[in-house]
């Protein structure tokens, strides 16, 4: 307690004095077992409260208590650089306490629920906090849009909340002010708008869900009748807003029940990956992919090859423009509606006997069918889809129609053209930017950035001081999610609170105080604002109750948008025209990045470092095209090309990708940032996503803004390595990932089981390898991994570098191939029709992925210590530095490791990890993360060995528990951080010692089989093999010859 | 073993000439020429403890390794610089009880390459430690806690091998010093020369008791350091084999890498040898007979080597393991073609012109081969080190590593600190044995005379 060194878990929000904001404790087995309210929760921190935890406030404290707590919050306050130089609060935030409050315990983690927002829309969360410091997030399991389970980007926020590089201080032209000086310069204006009646005055947000700030908003809006507010992000639902209007005359959002669905058909866009409910249709989507239960058959048509065309029993690559002639045609063969062959006349004949085939099926499904239209597709697509929908009878069955979620439903681009419109005719005097960062994302036709500067006053409000804050006059820092109060509407509508679990970090403003302030009020706290909206909507006797429920379970029940049906307008749909492909030149398709969205993850260095998904490069996008297109300019990977538009080009690195249309190139926005720390760390010069990748958003014009015809490709002569974390893209004709079709497995239920069975071993004369008193010790943990629902998003990976420690190694350490990710994310491509010939990738592995085949399976296999029975690494290790543990598990004792790494060598799976070089101590980022950190799992120096544990700490954390208790683990109480996070509840663990375990039941599924089980390592982990359901062909499938 | 010209020579003046041309080298020959060749070669060792400082400190991470090729060049360079050893002890101690007089003027320095060698090879695996500082832990120390080095990983059976073959090494090249060190004593001119080496020479009188004992001792050295010459070189290869790593778990390795010892190490003694031969005139001791000799045993052992190299593809074929298979296409078209073409050229091609008795008897040309084939075989070790994990069981960590400045600089820095060594070694005491030079022309001259 009286710890001098700096350490925020000093300045624990739970005695924050500034206000009265609390956080309260989230108990998910308590609420849920029960819908009362818990007998005990935390109660927000009074006065009086206070007193009794800090006697410093106490009179009656005796002089040389009052002397010794004086001397240890000087020590404390000295607090030093880092995290604590720009502490808003008193001393007396930081004075230990004397009688600790019950509900911190040192060492045990305490859980609250909250909501990140992404795109306007709401994840629920629930965040661990270790003392007083965010250390790990996962999904709220009653929040619709996560389900428990997390992606990426919420496993990532935590990183965000202790980037160094965030922004720390109110700026003005580029020099440091105070609040108070904001708070002048603000109040000034207040009066100017006062008496203009807001003439002038515009706000630009994010498209918002809140409630609270739209009220906010609104009250903005009463005060000064004559300001205006827009919206604006760069990935938006415009198109389907569009296509809604066409095809029912209304705003509406569109709500998919894949588990309903037989037969889905994606038409473009990525449902696993894309969509603000995409954990949540991720998971009835894999519910539907079980071999033994009632399997789906997926379609996918691909602009850009996703998750979803990764995981469809059939997809058909197709330029974004040729999908919309794609979708003509398919209506046109369901509902008979008459087409002018013109639409359709760029369709080849095997797109259209693909579309046969899923005309066929989609008609033979109907009512249990379903057509989504991608975001990036046209409005036309959009009603088109509608259209075949109510035309199946799906409507109200597999796609159910919603009240818009959005607090205000309007086109984005429509709203920010406004606005720049209005700009450029000076019409706007006063241009509040709230989390939104229009000069980096806006289209290159608004130039925005060129307009902004004739603005007199422009406030910006951002987590950082970005591309539009160093064009703003002010900046102002804004509050991290876990720092601040707030709440948001999830996709379906469910609306869940944002709640702080630690004070912000550095000066930082929630844009709740600043829109009170703006209007009139005082300069409210956030959770003044925040409880006050609610007070008012949970109006009468039971308030509070409903306020703390909400609070405890994370979401407001019932709360989801109300339900329509709405009626199509078949007339206007098919009055649609239709605009013909542009002739010539290449077409660019843009898409958000599978790890830094619209570019706002740029700074997270876990996201850079994750591999994305289907390209396994890191730190940095690249020029995708297909492998036929790159031989026909003689690219190879990591070629530099320039791609040009006349007005405007870039230049990047370029990527084969097998099953990318060749018609086309594809890019990922968000790339080429340019923040300015505000005090960046030591040896550094600037953010670490600065210059990372190209930014594509100067190539966006406002027309389309999923792409642009007529760009030209020149090869420059140049190229750059590209830092992948997989160079090898063929199994080379091994079967780590084991597959079959459906009906072969139907003919053959034992393909797998048989020879699982052949690789038993003989009896071997020496000794089992586990001793006997092991075996007898109780517990054995396995895990299996269903390789039919993983879709290979990544958040397992992530998930598990936020719970182990894992550090960040840079691009530089990527490339020489020292990633230390603990899991990875295999991923193997064949060719449906040929097999990948072995011989080409004795050559250079980089051409290896070349595959002209357009017909490409992808396959996914997540990789993580097998835990082998009998491990390879244990016997050469020469200081006993792995070894078994009685429960089965292989362990690394790090303390021991000397570093020979004849472990590594050993392992067949090549799972282990070696800190090569120091990568978590004396780094200029690494003490800045170090809040981040999981005090339950050792940070490894130099010099050790690492791999997965099988979250060790969780299940000793979990033993305690249940010892306490006097009773055994249970089933599915242990929770590893990847089974926990995966969107699909893909990866199973728990005791296989116990037949009626989940994974036990895994194990004994049919299709299990262990990689590698020749070897006669006896992994702990296993696999289920996965199983395309192609249907009405029969696939030739290698399995069948090869055993 | 003819030696025409010395027949009308008396004994006591061949003798004497022995003796003196002998103690010479450490102080006669080229002083200037001397001092070049050490500055220059004690640079380089500069340079080596640079690069050991640099891996310390900053971690190993500065070689060229990655996952899944975690070894790199340090377990290359302690292999090579094992089996350069190699070739002293068996001149040594196999030929001495053999009773190979030929063995006499160069097993004196043959021992001294041995001891560098492997000193040099000792350090090497605690420099690829990552925690080098904690290199002791294979040590069995009775330790606190009650921790011992873990029996079954062939890391700890490594550590004995060097171990015991740096002490019989350094024990056996002292004891067939320890007569000559007399001699210096007794020639030293200046009163600290002789402090220092009476000190080492143990009192030595060449009293016919000391005689006795001495060649008691030695002779029980010998065969003590005997299975060394097998045991080190198939301990290590042990590191390899018990893996299941393909191109690692050979059952041929033990006896090829034997081989493969000789052969490089036999190949560094030619590379010392002729220049030294050439430098101190010493054509009259070593003869191109005994050039000859050494040329054959590198033919022998190069075709032991050669014959594990088929035999361990056969193995593969013979197996039909598909990763086997993989590995050996890997090594011929992969990644590292040109290091796995290069050994071949090397080891199977060039080692054939021995066969022919002008590149045996030339000091020139056989100079030139054996400098060859030592790369060879170092190219032969970066051949099973590296081109097996790089592409093993997963397609999906496959990747590649090559060597980087530190590691190039560091083999570099080691051929520095090896020839620096061997320079200070010859200035200090007599490379060549005086005593048993003495007594093979003794024995020489009793079988001419008994002859005639």
């Amino acid at each position: 307690m009286t710890d001098r060194k700096p350490s925020p878990s000093a300045r624990i929000p739970a005695v924050n004095v500034d206000d009265d904001s609390n956080v309260q404790l989230w108990q998910p087995s308590e609420s849920k077992d029960s819908p009362d309210l818990p007998p005990h929760i935390d109660v927000p921190l009074g006065r009086q409260q206070l007193e009794r935890y800090l006697p410093i406030l106490n009179a009656s404290s005796d002089r040389r208590r009052f002397l010794k707590m004086m001397a240890a919050s000087m020590g404390a306050a000295g607090l030093g650089p880092g995290l604590t130089a720009c502490v808003k609060g008193p001393a007396e935030e930081i004075v230990p306490y004397v009688d600790a409050p019950e509900i911190i315990v040192p060492g045990k983690a305490r859980y609250y629920s909250s909501v990140f927002t992404r795109n306007g829309y709401g994840y629920g969360v629930v965040a661990e906090s270790h003392q007083g410091r965010p250390t790990k997030i996962e999904g709220n399991p009653m929040h619709p849009a996560s389900l428990g389970a997390s992606d990426v980007f919420m496993q990532a926020e935590l990183l965000n909340l202790y980037d160094p590089d965030r922004s720390r201080a109110v700026q003005e032209n580029g020099e440091i002010r105070s609040q108070g000086n904001l708070r002048l310069a603000l109040a000034n204006k207040r009066e100017q708008w006062s008496s203009s009646r807001g003439r002038g005055l515009r706000i630009l947000t994010p498209l918002v869900t809140s409630p609270s700030l739209a009220s906010q908003i609104r009250e903005l809006l009463r005060v000064y009748p004559e300001a205006r507010w827009h919206q604006w992000q760069p990935i938006n639902d415009d198109k389907a807003l569009q296509g809604a209007r066409l095809a029912f005359g209304r705003d509406l959002a569109v709500d998919y029940r894949l588990a309903q669905a037989d037969v889905v058909l994606q038409l473009d866009g990525d449902l696993l990956s894309e969509l603000p409910g995409s954990l949540h249709y991720a998971r009835d989507f894999a519910r539907r992919r079980e071999p033994l239960g009632n399997m789906s058959r997926v379609y996918a048509v691909e602009s850009q090859p996703g998750l979803i065309g990764a995981m469809a029993d059939h997809r058909l690559g197709a330029n974004a423009l040729l999908i919309e002639q794609l979708a003509r045609h398919l209506s046109a063969q369901l509902t008979g509606r008459p087409v002018d062959p013109s639409e359709t006349s760029a369709l080849s004949d095997e797109q259209q006997r693909w579309l046969q085939r899923c005309a066929r099926d989609l008609r033979e499904h109907a009512g249990r069918s379903l057509v989504i239209a991608g975001a990036q597709q046209s409005p036309s697509v959009h009603a088109l889809a509608h259209w075949i929908n109510d035309y199946l009878g799906n409507a109200g069955t597999t796609v159910i129609y919603r009240e818009p979620v959005a607090q205000r439903s309007e086109l984005l681009t429509e709203s920010l053209q406004d606005l720049s419109r209005d700009i450029a005719t000076g019409e706007v005097d006063s241009l509040l930017m709230i989390d939104c960062n229009p000069v980096f994302d806006a289209p290159a036709d608004f130039e925005f950035g060129q307009h902004l500067k004739a603005v007199p006053f422009t406030a910006h409000i951002g987590l950082y001081f970005d591309e539009t804050a160093a064009l703003s006059r002010w900046h102002i820092p804004l509050s991290h999610a876990l720092e601040s109060w707030g709440d948001a509407r999830a996709f379906e509508g469910t609306i869940a609170i944002q709640q702080p679990l630690i004070s912000p970090l550095y000066d930082t403003v929630s844009p709740y105080s600043l829109l009170a302030f703006l209007s009139g009020d005082i300069w409210r706290s956030d959770y003044d604002c925040v409880r006050r909206y609610w007070a008012d909507v949970f109006s009468g006797g039971d308030s509070e109750q409903r306020w703390r429920r909400m609070l405890i379970r994370g979401v407001l029940e019932d709360s989801a948008s109300a339900l329509l049906a709405p009626s199509l307008q078949k007339d206007a749909i098919a009055a649609l025209n239709f605009e013909p492909q542009p002739e010539g030149g290449l077409l660019l398709q843009f898409a958000p990045d599978p790890r830094l969205w619209d570019g706002r993850y740029a700074n997270n260095a876990w996201l850079q470092e994750l591999p994305q998904p289907l390209t396994k490069t890191t730190w940095g996008n690249a020029l995708l095209m297909s492998p036929a297109l790159a031989a026909a300019h003689d690219l190879s990977p990591g070629d530099l090309v320039q791609i040009d538009f006349g007005d405007a080009g870039l230049e990047a690195p370029v990527w084969p990708m097998p099953g990318h249309p060749d018609d086309a190139v594809s890019i990922t926005l968000g790339y080429g940032r340019n923040i300015k720390p505000t005090q960046a760390p030591a040896d550094e010069d600037g953010a670490i996503g600065n210059a990372v990748g190209a930014d594509a958003y100067p190539l966006r014009m406002s027309d389309n803004l999923a792409l642009r015809a007529g760009a030209t490709l020149r090869k420059t002569g140049r190229s750059v390595a590209l830092a992948r974390s997989q160079h090898q893209s063929t199994p080379e004709g091994r079967e780590p990932v084991r597959e079959a079709t459906l009906d072969f497995f139907r003919d053959n239920p034992a393909f797998i089981a048989s020879d699982e069975s052949a690789h038993n071993p003989e009896k071997s004369l020496y000794p089992e390898p586990t001793p006997e008193p092991f075996a007898t010790a109780g517990y054995e943990w396995g895990m299996s991994v269903d390789l039919n629902a993983c879709i290979g998003c990544g958040a397992c990976s992530l998930a598990c570098q936020a719970e182990n420690n894992i550090p960040v190694v840079g691009r530089e350490q990527v490339l020489e191939g020292r990633l230390m990710h603990w899991l990875r994310i295999d991923r193997y491509y064949s060719s449906g029709s040929s097999s990948s010939s072995s011989s080409e990738s004795f050559s250079d592995s980089n051409n290896a992925l070349v595959s002209r085949d357009a017909d490409v399976q992808t396959h996914f296999q997540p990789m993580l210590c097998q835990h082998c029975e009998n491990a390879p690494c244990e016997y050469v290790c020469p200081v006993g530095a792995t070894v078994h543990d009685s429960e089965g598990l292989n362990v690394m004792v790090y303390n021991r490791c000397i570093g020979t790494r004849d472990c590594s060598q050993n392992c067949p799976y090549k799972v282990r990890r070696f800190n090569f070089l120091e990568y978590n101590y004396d780094q200029p980022r690494t003490d800045a993360m170090a809040p981040a950190r999981n005090p339950d799992v050792t940070v490894r120096s130099r010099g050790v060995m690492e791999k997965c544990t099988y979250c060790l700490q969780r299940i000793s954390e979990t033993r305690r528990e249940a010892k306490k208790e006097g009773r055994p683990i249970r089933d599915g109480e242990v929770l590893t951080a990847c089974q926990q996070s995966c969107p699909t509840q893909a990866i199973v663990f728990g005791d296989v010692s116990d037949p009626d375990t989940r994974v036990s039941k895994a194990k004994r599924h049919p299709l299990s089989y262990s990689v590698l089980a020749p070897l006669n390592t006896r992994p702990r982990t296993t696999y289920v093999a996965r199983i395309r359901n192609p249907g009405f062909e029969r696939r030739p499938v290698r399995n069948e010859e090869s055993e | 073993m003819k030696k025409s010209t010395e027949r009308a020579r008396h004994q006591g003046d061949v003798f004497e000439s022995i003796g003196r041309k002998l103690a010479a080298m450490t102080s006669g020959g080229s002083r200037r020429g001397w001092l070049l060749m050490f500055a220059f070669f004690a640079l380089l060792s500069l340079i080596f403890l640079y690069t050991i400082m640099l891996v310390f400190t900053v971690g190993v991470g500065m070689l060229g390794i990655n996952i899944p090729v975690a070894w790199g060049f340090p377990i290359i360079n302690v292999v090579w610089w094992i089996g350069i050893g190699h070739a002293g002890t068996l001149i040594s101690a196999i030929l001495l009880l053999l009773r190979q007089g030929w063995r006499a003027p160069i097993s004196r320095f043959a021992e001294a390459m041995t001891l560098f060698a492997a000193g040099i090879a000792g350090m090497m695996p605690i420099i690829h430690l990552g925690r080098p500082w904690f290199f002791y832990w294979l040590v069995p120390y009775p330790a606190t806690m009650g921790v011992w080095p873990q029996w079954r990983s062939p890391l700890v059976w490594d550590f004995f091998a060097i171990a015991t073959y740096i002490t019989v090494s350094l024990l056996f090249w002292y004891l067939g010093l320890v007569p000559d060190l007399g001699s210096m004593r007794d020639r030293a001119k200046t009163k600290l020369g002789r402090r220092i080496y009476g000190v080492f020479a143990l009192g030595w009188r060449g009293a016919a008791s000391h005689w006795r004992r001495y060649q008691t001792a030695y002779l029980l050295i010998a065969g003590l350091a005997t299975p060394l010459v097998v045991s080190v070189h198939s301990v290590i290869a042990l590191d390899f084999a018990v893996t299941l790593v393909p191109g690692y778990h050979s059952q041929v390795f033990p006896p090829y890498f034997v081989a493969g010892a000789l052969f490089s190490g036999f190949a560094m003694v030619l590379t010392l040898t002729i220049p030294m031969r050439r430098i101190f005139r010493l054509y009259d001791l070593i003869t191109s007979d005994h050039l000859e000799v050494m040329a054959k045993i590198m033919l022998a052992a190069g075709l032991v080597v050669i014959y594990g190299y088929v035999i361990e593809y056969f193995l593969i074929w013979y197996d039909g393991d598909e990763y086997h298979i993989y590995l050996a296409f890997n090594r011929m078209f992969g990644p590292y073609a040109p290091y796995f073409w290069g050994m071949m050229f090397i080891n199977v091609l060039l080692t054939q012109s021995l066969w022919f008795p002008k590149v045996r008897r030339s000091a020139g040309i056989l100079f030139a081969v054996a400098v060859v084939l030592n790369v060879g075989m170092w190219l032969e070790r970066y051949v099973i080190v590296i081109i097996s994990t790089n592409r093993d069981f997963l397609p999906s960590s496959w990747n590649t590593s090559f060597g980087t400045w530190v590691d190039w600089s560091m083999l570099l820095g080691s051929l520095g600190l090896f020839f620096a060594l061997f320079l200070l070694f010859i200035r200090a005491v007599p490379a060549i044995s005086i005593f048993e030079e003495k007594e093979l022309e003794y024995e020489h001259e009793h079988e001419e005379s008994g002859r005639s």
